[in-house]
Order: C-alpha cells, then structure tokens, then sequence
C-alpha cells in the first residue's frame, strides 16, 4: 500500500505492508534509527514519536495509519545544529545515562510542554508513566524537563 | 514482532465500514486507536484478515451539548475527554476516569468506543457508562439502535454488539457529581478495580470495573446506601469475583470494598 508521510517536514512516499508498525517503517525502510524499539508492546514508550503534534507509541501504530500525518521523531528536534531546548536540558542536568529510553523521552516531554509550559514535579512524573528508564534514572529527567520549561519560557 | 497479514481498508463513512463488516464477518476487525488490538495482533492472539479503519469517518471525534444530554463520538480519544471543557464540566467523572487511562501515548490513540467494544474486564470505562446509566449508540446493517450501558457487556471481551455493528457514539446525561476511584495495575495502569459512583441526591449508582469478568452496577452497595447501611461491605455481593497474578479473590474482594469506599466519601 502506497503512503506518504511527512516527517521531521520532509515528505516520504514509500509502498508498505499493512501490517508494519511506524517504528519499523522508520527504522528499516528509512533508516532513521533515533526511534528505539525497546518492549515493542507500547509499556516502555522508547518508540515515542509525535503524529500530528500528540506523542504517540510508534510500535502499536501502522506505518498506513500515519498516512497523510505529520511526524516528528528525535532526528528532527535539533534545527540548523542547535538543540532542541528539550535535548539541551536533557544534557545540562545530565537526563540520560546509558541513552536508550532518552528518545523516547525527550518525545514525550514535547507532549506535556505543549500542554503543561510550566508543569509541577507530579505533572511531569504523570506524563512519564509510559516511559520507563531501566537506568532508572528518572530524577535527573524530571529535572532536565523541568529546565527545559524554563528555557523554553524564558 | 510483526502482525500476521492482513488487508487494511480505510473508510469514510459508517455505512461503508458496515458494508465491510457484513461482507467479511468474523474475519473483519475494526481499527480505532488500535492500542488493544493491534498488540493482541503482534502477538498472534487475534488475527483478523481485515482491519477496517474508523478513523477518516468525519464527525466521530466531536463532542456535543444534546438538550440534556454530553454526545461524546466513538472516536473521541481519551486525551480529547480529559481535556474537554464540555465534558470536565458536565460529565466530570468522565474527565476523570479518562486521566487514568495508560499513560499519555495511549491516551492520545485509544478511543473510548474501542475501548467499550473490546470489553477489557479491566478497563475503566465501563464502570462510568454503568454508574452514569449511559446509552451506547451502535449503527448496523439494520440502521441505528440505542443500548443501555446495562444491557452492553456481557462478558470477557464480549458485548451485545452484532457482528455487523459498530459503536458511533456514547450518551451521557449531565452528572453533577460523580467520582471515579481505581487501584492501579501499577505496570500496564489497567484497573485492577475500579468504582465509579455516581450521586444524585440521597442515591447513588454505582458501577464497578476489574472485579469480576463483566463489569457491574453494585446494585448491593446502591440498596445498602439507600438504607444508611455500611454500603461499601455489599461491594462483590452475589459476584463472582476474578482472580489472577495481580489479586487472588480475597485481596481483590478487599480492594473493591475499600475502592467502593472511597468513591462514596470523595
């Protein structure tokens, strides 16, 4: 099946089978491999992508259900080799350890930026429930999220 | 892990999806948000031969004032509901209950029609379209018929949905106050039980989710409360009660006593 998906704003136009998920599609057709597979059963949001601006688990959405979407993945967060604030925040107050889940989560604190610009500590731990880091490492995220909301109001 | 193959149809209109319903049977499923049956398809648990896409049907995901009524579309997602002010005003306990759905990805996908006709045992929906006495309005070969939450499910992933229907939309009457209580699975943030209590004066309706394989009004509890008795003790009266790795039949009995509790004394 024919599609054409618009990611990090740049069109793709592939042939796919129904049955592949983004994260592969992503991944192996388009060699973009900033999108981690991790449980690939949508618990550990390692796979976080935004569609249409919501962040979404990209292992339990169809490569044709994103058809005519706008997609972002962690390749398309930094602009003309500047960070992202998120990114920038992420390596500030050191949000990553070994670096799997991190995709995953600078993704999903775009979602909860967008509609929480000043979040509290439990709003932030609220939005990470589909995240896991087996670093567990989570402090040092809630913190780098929190730095990101500052410097992206600032 | 990869689904076995399929044939994927988009549709955009419910009459089309119908069509394909009837055409394909039981070898058809429907795609909404996919968050249930698409990692029950990467398992090899389910295997349809034809998903049937929802999504591109206008006017499924709108949420409307109807006289007396909250007219949520099937395809509402539940991010849409906890966000609503439509719904955060007028039907609260809705607001809330969406909140505890997954995590935020699973939010921004599910729908709460999908959500109702897969009939998870653990899901929290149920449990508020029974306390809230809401209508399921599922379209079919044979037009459009209005279900009474109460008459919905049926079992363990079993509704009284035809085999040619599908959910268009879910109506609520205004709730003025309701609360919705849940023990957390705390992995995969499904209900391990669930209360939704509904008030209306002196009353209460009360429905529950997680205990048993079907969810249920604690019609009990309801008739207790109207007595001044300790209403929450008739929690899983004449229930059968579910037991599995999370909570065995005595902790899970427990849990829904203490769950009942809280919803009645938020």
């Amino acid at each position: 099946m024919k599609i054409s998906i618009r990611i990090n704003g740049k069109k793709h136009t592939d042939e796919v089978e129904p049955r592949i998920s983004l994260t592969h599609y992503l991944r192996e057709t388009l060699d973009m491999t900033g999108t981690h597979i991790g449980c690939d059963t949508s618990a550990c949001g390692a796979c976080t992508v935004t569609l249409n601006g919501d962040a979404v688990k990209s292992c339990t959405l169809l490569a044709v259900q994103a058809d005519g979407a706008e997609v972002t993945t962690i390749e398309g967060m930094a602009k003309n080799g500047e960070m992202h604030p998120i990114q920038q925040a992420f390596k500030e107050k050191h949000g990553l350890q070994c670096g799997f889940c991190t995709p995953g989560m600078v993704m999903v604190a775009a979602d909860i930026l967008k509609h929480t610009p000043n979040p509290s500590e439990e709003d932030i731990r609220h939005g990470l429930k589909g995240n896991f880091c087996r670093c567990t490492g989570y402090h040092n995220i809630i913190k780098s999220i929190q730095h990101a909301a500052e410097l992206i109001n600032k | 892990m990869i689904p076995a193959k399929f044939e994927y149809m988009k549709v955009s209109s419910v009459g089309e999806a119908v069509d394909l319903l009837e055409k394909h049977g039981f070898d058809a499923k429907i795609l909404s948000g996919g968050h249930s049956l698409l990692p029950a398809m990467k398992l090899r648990l389910n295997r349809p031969e034809v998903l049937i896409d929802i999504t591109g049907i206008s006017g499924m995901d709108s949420i409307t004032e109807q006289g007396d009524e909250i007219v949520i579309g099937a395809n509402c997602t539940h991010s849409q509901l906890l966000r609503s002010e439509l719904v955060q005003k007028q039907v609260n306990i809705l607001a809330q209950a969406a909140d505890t759905v997954g995590d935020v990805q699973v939010r921004n996908k599910g729908t709460i029609g999908g959500s109702l006709a897969h009939a998870d045992p653990s899901a929290d929906y149920p449990a508020v379209v029974l306390a809230c006495d809401a209508v399921i309005v599922a379209e079919g070969k044979n037009g459009s018929r209005e279900i009474a939450a109460t008459d919905f499910f049926e079992g363990i992933f079993t509704t009284t949905l035809n085999d040619d229907e599908i959910i268009t939309a879910i109506r609520f009457p205004k709730i003025a106050k309701g609360n919705y209580q849940k023990f957390y699975q705390s992995a995969s943030r499904f209900a391990v039980v669930g209360v939704a209590v509904v008030r209306d004066g002196d009353s209460v309706k009360v429905g529950v989710t997680g205990v048993s394989d079907t969810p249920y009004r604690a019609t009990a509890v309801e008739e207790a409360y109207a007595g001044n008795g300790d209403a929450a003790e008739h929690a899983v009266d004449d229930i059968e009660v579910m037991s599995d790795h999370f909570a065995d039949v005595e902790y899970r009995s427990h849990l829904a006593k203490v769950m009942v509790k809280r919803a009645l004394e938020a």
